[in-house]
């Protein structure tokens, strides 16, 4: 397997400018003789098909959802960061791409870093020129907050809903290029599997989910941006429908799949309520610029009401053990201290699984209008879903996962280990490293998906020029067939087990045993755990209906069908990453604190996985890391 | 708690469908509504038959996905609340629960609770957007926008498509959300030089697909679930009037 990054020379805050010189152009005339297939309209694939649109290129997009603008990137709620320095408090383009880096734990991609810090300015520029309402000031100038691991405030926002407004605008811009016919629009289509044609990726097969089609698309290039792989827990923050098929399909058409195990569990959602549950729902991270973090110091306390515990008897855990970042410690760091409050018997709630966030101190400085100028919505959904009002008792938080840093491998070009195979946005691994700093996916989606790749990709285009291959050649027959087949065996089993107690044993195993704390013994039982889950899976599993209809059941089982095997893959991963890093933890691994221990010595490299074959255990190769800006050191927000 | 659903069965756009009975017993309090129908399918597939077909994907109220009528008001007896946000301590005990998909002429229905709502995205492609080309915008601070104009565009933007403000109207009219897009996109400096075009543009196509007029019920405005309001088509109308005599003066020459 191939991993050069292809990191361009010279100085770091030089090399974007330098490679985009460097690459090759395809000229506007030429452009409409090349066809490119992009997957997922979320902020990456949206923003990059009414990009690519514009410039002149055919675009077909697909989509599972019923539009576009359903995209979970919609869900998206604190913010999206820039390197404004508009509240002149010493923020840089250096400055967020040293916290990026510092924040990922040192398990990131330099060159990939710094060129999201230097985009990131222009992406608040194209969005408030599409009319994305960000918040304002008086004066009128656009309003910042502070987000997690960061100690200036260059968070932009649109209210609770960032990412909707961030996503409706990309929208927007690929309605244009839909409206002109410049972009063909696919929605209510599923991506099932990859096809190479040269060892080239020259196109895709897809469901038509309302008429149970399997249909063959070729193009001179492939895009993915599928989003990330949280659902293989079950119970996550992503929308019910998020899924890693089309990652995972690449991945065994010969994709590397780069570090699994970087999976973030956020520390504000809002805790389980019982068995029917089937999402968890976050509760945005600017909640913690106002809210504070506390367990009962005695465990005596946890059951009484929270209003009547003094302070004195009150542990802010946060602030007493990082004192500077305090409630805004990153998200991985959070997290583990709530379940370290909980563990020791601490929590509060159902199962004692909750810590508060409590707003009583906000309020009586600002007033009850402000916070809830500020984040109303929030308060009311916690009030819709737990019944209960967050302006008079703290609400109760308890982490949840949530995004997920690892993904396909991608060169500096956002090019897989496959030719022509792009991967965009949380559906690839290069820029967050082993912990993703709050406000930063969204900034990454678009920084990728408008400004990235529609130059690296014509560099590619130009050097392999138009080639499009016939979709009823003999690749997209064999693709089409093992798509089929596969679809057939699932409804032929007719077990007596449902497909959702599968996916809920599944994400039982992954929680418990790489979830938030991992370690040898439990992944190696998880292994063989989820191993023998999939055989049953595969003898036991019953799915009704028809190929040839809107059939949901035969949808979600074929997304379960790869999250019982990407499973594995993730724990394999996390058992051989013998360190703790960002968002994994290894228990061997930390120090006497209780905090992550990195082994830089061993394990500064992406671990990436090559799939060799249905019984047989995947290969690793390593991209060693180089720092030549910023010495790894030990990550301390004390 | 215990429940009788009355759910539309319907196989295909071609079948005429019907409402079919069901008994869900020890339901949580604290189950989505959502939740509760995914019991149900979970007993359905047990059983061999084929599960409720409905449209869900974030369940947390913002991707508009989910479009439910709930005893007869789309999203359900919640004031800004979706169908996936509504909690069955919203219901009695014993209380019989009638679930039928958004109904309107331009949605088809596609399967059992799940309908054809693209004709929302046909009104956007018509000119719901502000033409700028990426990497061609200027400074974000370069044009100040006041806080209150702001405030009213994010009023306005915070739509989530779901349609069930036509579902609700009694005209099938999609006003409500065309002005919301409209009011956000005209109200904001960026988006004044296409202000006319995109107004009578998206109209037009609004007519083309099949929705009705307003007549000032304000249905639409009851169901939403982000709380749109019907001002937004107050504006739109004047505006539209405006638009359409400058647009009469410029072919008379």
């Amino acid at each position: 397997m191939n991993l050069n990054a292809k990191i361009p020379e010279g100085p770091i805050e030089n090399k974007w400018e330098n490679h985009k010189f460097r690459i090759k152009l395809v000229n506007p005339s030429n452009r409409r003789k090349y066809n490119v297939i992009i997957v997922g309209s979320g902020l990456a694939g949206a923003s990059a098909a009414a990009t690519l649109g514009e410039l002149g290129y055919n675009v077909k997009c697909f989509c599972y959802q019923d539009s576009p603008r359903r995209a979970h990137s919609i869900a998206a709620q604190g913010g999206i960061n820039a390197a404004k320095n508009y509240q002149n408090d010493g923020d840089s383009v250096h400055r967020l791409f040293y916290d990026t880096i510092k924040g990922g734990d040192f398990r990131s991609r330099e060159a990939n870093v710094h060129r999201l810090a230097e985009l990131s300015v222009n992406i608040i520029d194209q969005c408030v020129a599409q009319g994305v309402p960000f918040a304002r000031e008086y004066g009128g100038l656009l309003a910042n907050r502070s987000f997690g691991g960061a100690q200036v405030s260059r968070t932009f926002y649109a209210r609770g809903q960032t990412g909707q407004q961030l996503l409706l605008g990309a929208y927007s811009a690929l309605s244009k290029q839909i409206s002109t016919g410049q972009v063909q629009m696919y929605t209510r289509h599923e991506m099932l599997d990859l096809v190479l044609v040269d060892d080239h990726a020259k196109g895709i097969i897809t469901r038509n989910l309302i008429s149970g089609e399997i249909d063959a698309w070729s193009a001179d290039a492939v895009i993915l941006a599928t989003g990330g792989y949280s659902n293989v827990f079950f119970l996550s923050t992503n929308a019910t429908g998020c899924n890693v098929t089309a990652s995972y399909r690449a991945y065994k058409k010969g994709a590397g799949f780069a570090n699994p195990c970087y999976t973030q569990i956020h520390p504000t959602c809002i805790p389980q309520s019982g068995g029917h549950q089937s999402k968890l729902t976050l509760m945005s991270e600017s909640l913690r610029n106002d809210g504070r973090v506390w367990v009962p110091l005695n465990k005596n306390d946890c059951q009484s009401d929270p209003r009547s515990i003094s302070d004195e008897n009150r542990d802010y855990y946060l602030e007493r053990k990082y004192p500077s970042f305090g409630n805004l410690a990153p998200r991985d760091i959070s997290s583990r201290s709530a379940k370290e409050v909980c563990d020791e018997g601490r929590g509060v709630g159902p199962g004692n699984r909750g810590v508060y966030l409590d707003f009583a101190d906000a309020i009586s400085r600002h007033g009850e209008n402000t916070i809830a100028e500020k984040y109303g919505n929030l308060f009311d959904m916690y009030e819709r879903i737990t019944g209960e009002n967050a302006y008079k008792r703290p609400m109760r938080i308890y982490p949840a996962p949530h995004y997920t840093m690892g993904g396909l491998w991608v060169d500096y070009n956002l090019m897989s280990t496959i030719p022509g195979c792009f991967v965009m946005g949380e559906a690839n691994f290069s820029d967050h490293g082993a912990n993703r700093l709050g406000a930063s996916a969204l900034m990454q989606g678009l920084a990728d998906g408008y400004f990235v790749l529609p130059y690296t990709l014509a560099n590619y285009l130009a050097e392999v020029g138009a080639n499009k291959p016939d979709p009823e050649g003999e690749q997209f027959k064999t693709a089409k067939k093992s798509v089929n087949d596969q679809t057939k065996k699932l409804l032929s089993i007719n077990g007596n087990r449902t497909v959702r107690s599968f996916h809920i044993e599944l994400g039982q195993i992954m929680w418990n045993k790489c979830g938030m704390a991992r370690n040898e013994k439990g992944l190696t039982e998880a292994i063989s755990q989820i191993s023998s889950l999939r055989e049953q899976f595969w003898s036991d599993v019953k799915v009704t209906g028809k190929d040839s209809d809107l059939n949901q059941e035969l949808e979600r089982a074929g997304r379960v069908v790869d999250f019982l095997e990407f499973g594995e893959l993730l724990c394999r991963d996390a058992l051989n990453r013998k360190e703790s890093c960002g968002g994994h933890f290894r228990e061997e691994y930390q120090s006497h604190e209780g905090e992550a221990e990195r082994d830089d010595e061993n394990f500064s490299h992406a671990s990436v996985w090559e799939y060799k074959g249905e019984k047989e255990t995947p290969i690793k190769h390593k991209e060693e890391l180089e720092f030549n800006v910023v010495k790894p050191s030990v990550r301390s927000y004390k | 708690m215990r429940l009788k659903l009355k759910v539309w069965r319907q196989k295909d756009q071609l079948d005429s469908g019907r409402l079919v009975d069901y008994q869900m017993d020890n339901i949580s309090e604290d189950s989505s509504f959502l939740e509760m129908l995914d019991l149900l399918n979970e007993s359905l597939v047990e059983k061999g038959d084929e599960p409720i077909a409905f449209d869900h994907d974030c369940r947390e109220g913002i991707c508009g996905m989910c479009s439910l009528t709930i005893n007869g008001i789309p999203h359900g007896p919640e004031k800004l609340t979706t169908a996936c946000q509504l909690h069955m301590r919203s219901f009695k005990n014993g209380e019989t629960i009638t679930i039928e998909p958004f109904r309107s002429k331009p949605f088809k229905i596609t399967k059992d609770l799940i309908v054809d709502r693209s004709a929302f995205d046909k009104i956007i492609e018509a000119g719901g957007f502000i033409s700028v080309r990426t990497g061609s915008a200027p400074d974000g601070n370069a044009i100040p926008i006041s806080k209150s104009d702001s405030d009213y565009a994010m009023d306005a933007a915070a739509c989530i498509g779901c349609a069930a403000c036509v579902a609700a109207c009694k005209n099938s009219s999609a006003m409500l959300f065309t002005s919301a897009k409209i009011s956000q996109l005209n109200s904001l400096p960026q988006g004044k030089p296409e202000k006319d075009r995109r107004l009578l543009s998206m109209v037009s196509e609004m007519d083309r697909s099949g929705f009705g007029n307003c007549t000032n019920y304000g249905e639409c405005h009851a169901v939403c679930p982000k709380g749109i309001s019907v001002d937004f088509i107050a504006n739109l109308n004047r505006d539209y009037a405006k638009a359409s005599v400058k647009n009469l003066l410029k072919t008379i020459g």
